[in-house]
């Protein structure tokens, strides 16, 4: 298997450092740096996801004989 | 893949609904991401054991004589199922009820789509049994 288990705990975690930083940025007063923050955060855990998605895709497309 | 693998499964389910619970209540889209993740991951684990029963069918068809166009269909017909379910499950998850019966309904509209030969086959062969 490719994937980790590992990844959930990796998504899980970036998603709590996010918000941690959130509320810091957001107490002092930076809030457009939080969304900035918040857009990224996001985007990395996507390209996890999407990684992942593919793969299964890919497989599924082996498997049942989607060549045409 | 052996029977202990069930309990490998469940625990990553149980882990990730805990993980889930937990992001969520900060941010609801690191969540919904780790779901996702969730679902592709068990669906990969089974995708193994899925290609060997479809080896099986390949081979009990062609010891039939079955033309291998009519396996394939059916078997994408069931490729189209697991992924229209996967799609439409998550999509419903995530809360858009809406666009979950979309998915679902392109899911049956395309395994109709395929399947309207095998149908029109049926069709000319009782025709032909008729008598004119």
């Amino acid at each position: 298997m490719n994937h980790d288990v590992n990844t959930i705990f990796q998504i899980a975690g970036i998603g709590i450092i996010v918000a941690m930083l959130h509320t810091i940025l957001k107490q002092m007063g930076k809030e457009e740096y939080a969304h900035w923050v918040t857009l990224i955060g996001f985007i990395v855990v996507l390209y996890m996801v999407i990684t992942i998605i593919d793969d299964l895709f890919q497989k599924i497309r082996g498997v049942f004989l989607f060549q045409g | 893949m052996n029977a202990i693998d069930i309990l490998q499964i469940v625990g990553l389910g149980l882990i990730a609904t805990f993980l889930v619970i937990v992001v969520k209540e900060q941010k609801p889209v690191f969540a919904f991401t780790i779901t996702v993740f969730t679902g592709a991951l068990i669906f990969l684990y089974l995708i193994g054991e899925i290609q060997h029963i479809i080896q099986m069918l390949e081979s009990l068809a062609s010891k039939a004589n079955v033309e291998i166009v009519y396996v394939e269909t059916v078997l994408k017909i069931i490729g189209i199922a697991y992924i229209a379910e996967f799609g439409a499950q998550i999509v419903r998850d995530a809360g858009q009820g809406a666009i979950a019966s979309k998915i679902e309904l392109a899911g049956k509209l395309l395994i109709l789509a395929m399947a309207i030969p095998i149908l029109t086959l049926i069709i000319e062969t009782v025709l032909k049994l008729l008598p004119s």
